[in-house]
């Protein structure tokens, strides 16, 4: 599946003010028995969000909400941006946790760690992970709170973070994962272009061990 | 040449091609799938217009949805949603010819126990699966990890993942475990200790006399369990337990490959002066029977511990995530965890639903009762090939005499997303692997134990240790 191209974006941030988020609070199980990869966004966090049990094939628009959760607060309404704490997405491998954040419009999540397959599955589906020290983590929560309307400029190009005031906070990302953000590139397109590589690896490997190949 | 970690060679060994930024072709020799987290892959080859690149190197089972009580058919699933699920992935099988062992097949079951049952997971090998508890694979010196929908379609488009190699971390545990030490008490062990994010960015090997000594089932346990602290892969280093566990099994080689295969196989460790990036040292002959009593995995205490203390916690975050955990879970700070009660039971997951654990599980019960507070109690197979087994042993009475239910093969209560699932408020010894908020059910509590805490809580009403239990019978 080709993505959207990332570029940069100015959004509102909401502050997730807790460390090991999983991916069964991103999207809890019921969800996961649809066998399409979208409308997952009405359901992102829904324990947290609603007072009642959802259900997949529920209407979500007249559900009791939880008004102090973060998402319900006026204030963070329209966020593309997510500012979380250490070990965000632990938990399973299930890709509706990205895809539920993507589609509630989540762009960029900004944590000082993530879990391994959560991190990898963000950057397949348009969404950019990224990773801050501690201290500018905790920095950036004060400002959040303080702070109405607060805004975030995120510039994958220049790979750097803007804040309101003016100051630029840099930020690594992998070279390559940027040049498929930035492009929107398909990773399977990009992998059979090597597809006499793979054949001339798997030549030589079942040569070696016949008993993969039986 | 110089010294390597098993990580190390299993990764060189499967390189196609590797870029000057460290970014890999790696090539994947097997891949499971089950219904949940391939419809979604099965739907992009073909709006691509692609094909499986090696069909043979995919085995299908659903696992997740399927029902656990008794059933005929795919269509005698209740839940519809459930049911078009696990129908889809019956569907994307027959139209890519790929084997699966359906609803009905006695080789049905949860991924995790079935490759390595089946013999279809082997040393040295590569092996992906869209579910996280792929880690389990490694116990038999295969380098295997979860992937998510978007590689599981990328494995099937091109039998290769694009990687980054991650940093090698050994959690050595030596000395020898008490009786009532299970390796589901070391995992839950090593994880209070490195914490749920220990493993972030490494492949964990397991080393040391504890797991040495420990059988090809009880490694499963540990390595499933490394995602829980933070790993995406966890590895046990191959030797003649290894070797003697997948000798036979229907998939394993034959004859002449039978015996390359063994000699390949004997270079799956670490070189004695392989190089680390992370060394933890635990000493095995300390660790006791372990109750998590959180939401998060490493939120774990010995069965005679206390629940913590939010107040002694310097760190802010650390803190409010105790507090909140507490008022999750019901519970005050300070209190013992044999005061918690257990209100159900379950047996199963991929981390302990194999034999060993059932026959674990029943030395306990045998000729006891379930607590009658207990409102239900499960035991849930991990394939029809381990219920069959436990029933040829007559392990299914001593739990059904017990008060537990005998059930099919499954997921079942570790996720529910089938019918099983723990009620709001209601306190849940459980041999699975996750205890985050919902994960058994909305507003359920679980508290992560092995086979044998579970079936001693189940028989106490409370959590108790089970090696107290087991002296008041000899």
């Amino acid at each position: 599946m080709s993505m959207d191209k990332f570029t940069a974006l100015t959004a509102i941030v909401a502050p997730m003010d807790r460390s090991n988020v999983d991916t069964d609070a991103i999207i809890p199980k019921q969800f996961l028995k649809s066998i399409k990869r979208t409308g997952f966004g009405p359901n992102l966090f829904d324990e947290w969000r609603y007072e009642d049990v959802g259900e997949p094939g529920v209407d979500n628009s007249n559900r009791p909400l939880r008004k102090e959760f973060l998402l319900n607060q006026p204030r963070y309404q329209g966020a593309r941006i997510l500012l979380a704490r250490e070990n965000f997405g632990c938990g399973s491998s299930r890709e509706h946790a990205p895809w539920a954040l993507k589609d509630y419009g989540f762009d960029v999540i900004i944590a000082p760690s993530f879990a391994d397959i959560f991190f990898n599955n963000s950057f397949k589906n348009g969404i950019l992970p990224i990773v801050l020290d501690e201290a500018i983590i905790d920095g950036l929560f004060k400002e959040v709170f303080a702070e109405e309307g607060y805004q975030l400029t995120v510039d994958l190009e220049h790979q750097q973070i803007k804040k309101p005031n003016g100051e630029a906070i840099p930020f690594e990302v992998d070279s390559f994962r940027r040049h498929c953000l930035l492009n929107g590139l398909d990773d399977i397109g990009l992998t059979l272009q090597h597809e006499d590589e793979i054949k001339a690896f798997e030549a030589k490997y079942k040569a070696a061990s016949p008993w993969l190949y039986r | 040449m110089s010294a390597k970690t098993l990580y190390d060679k299993l990764w060189d060994s499967h390189v196609v091609r590797e870029e000057e930024d460290g970014t890999a072709l790696i090539y994947i020799d097997r891949q499971l799938l089950h219904e949940v987290t391939s419809p979604q892959a099965f739907e992009g080859l073909r709006l691509a217009n692609r094909k499986p690149w090696r069909i043979d190197a995919n085995l299908a089972t659903p696992d997740h949805n399927v029902p656990t009580t008794a059933f005929n058919s795919v269509e005698d699933i209740v839940d519809p949603i459930s049911r078009i699920q696990v129908q889809t992935l019956d569907a994307n099988t027959k139209q890519f010819g790929i084997t699966e062992f359906g609803i009905g097949d006695v080789r049905q079951g949860i991924v995790h126990v079935v490759g390595p049952e089946e013999g279809v997971t082997l040393p040295g090998m590569t092996l992906v699966c869209g579910d996280s508890h792929t880690a389990t694979h490694g116990a038999l010196g295969a380098l295997a990890h979860g992937v998510g929908t978007s590689e599981v379609e990328h494995v099937l488009a091109t039998q290769c993942l694009i990687q980054k190699k991650m940093k090698n971390m050994l959690v050595k545990v030596d000395g020898r475990l008490q009786p009532g030490v299970s390796p589901k008490d070391v995992v839950l062990a090593i994880i209070g200790q490195i914490g749920t994010a220990g493993g972030n960015g490494h492949a964990i090997e397991f080393g040391g006399q504890v797991f040495r000594d420990m059988s090809i089932e009880g490694r499963m346990t540990v390595c499933n369990m490394a995602i829980e602290a933070g790993a995406r892969v966890g590895l046990v280093a191959v030797d003649e337990k290894t070797v003697e566990y997948v000798k036979g099994r229907p998939f394993a080689p034959k004859s002449e490959d039978w015996d390359a295969a063994v000699a390949a196989w004997q270079d799956l460790k670490s070189d004695e002066n392989a190089q680390f990036d992370k060394v933890v040292e635990i000493d095995g002959s300390k660790i006791e029977p372990q109750v998590s009593w959180g939401t998060s995995p490493e939120m774990v205490s010995d069965v005679n511990g206390k629940v913590p203390n939010p107040s002694h916690e310097v760190d802010d975050v650390k803190a409010s995530g105790i507090r909140r955990a507490l008022d999750y879970m019901g519970l005050q700070a300070d209190m013992a965890i044999t005061d918690i009660p257990v209100d159900y039971v379950f047996i199963g997951s991929c981390t302990n639903s194999r034999i060993e654990d059932f026959r674990e599980a029943a030395a306990v019960l045998k000729g006891r009762k379930v607590a009658s507070s207990v409102e239900q109690a499960l035991v849930v197979p991990g394939s029809g090939l381990v219920k069959k087994q436990a029933e040829e042993e007559g392990l299914d009475k001593i739990f059904i005499e017990a008060g537990f239910e005998w059930r099919n093969p499954g997921c079942s209560m570790c996720l529910a997303m089938n019918a099983d699932r723990l009620p709001s408020g209601k306190h849940c010894a459980s041999t699975s692997n996750r205890n985050f908020e919902g994960r058994q059910g909305a507003g359920g509590r679980t508290h992560l134990v092995s086979p044998q805490m579970a079936a001693a809580a189940a028989v106490a009403g409370h959590f108790v240790d089970v090696r107290d239990m087991m002296k008041e019978a000899s």
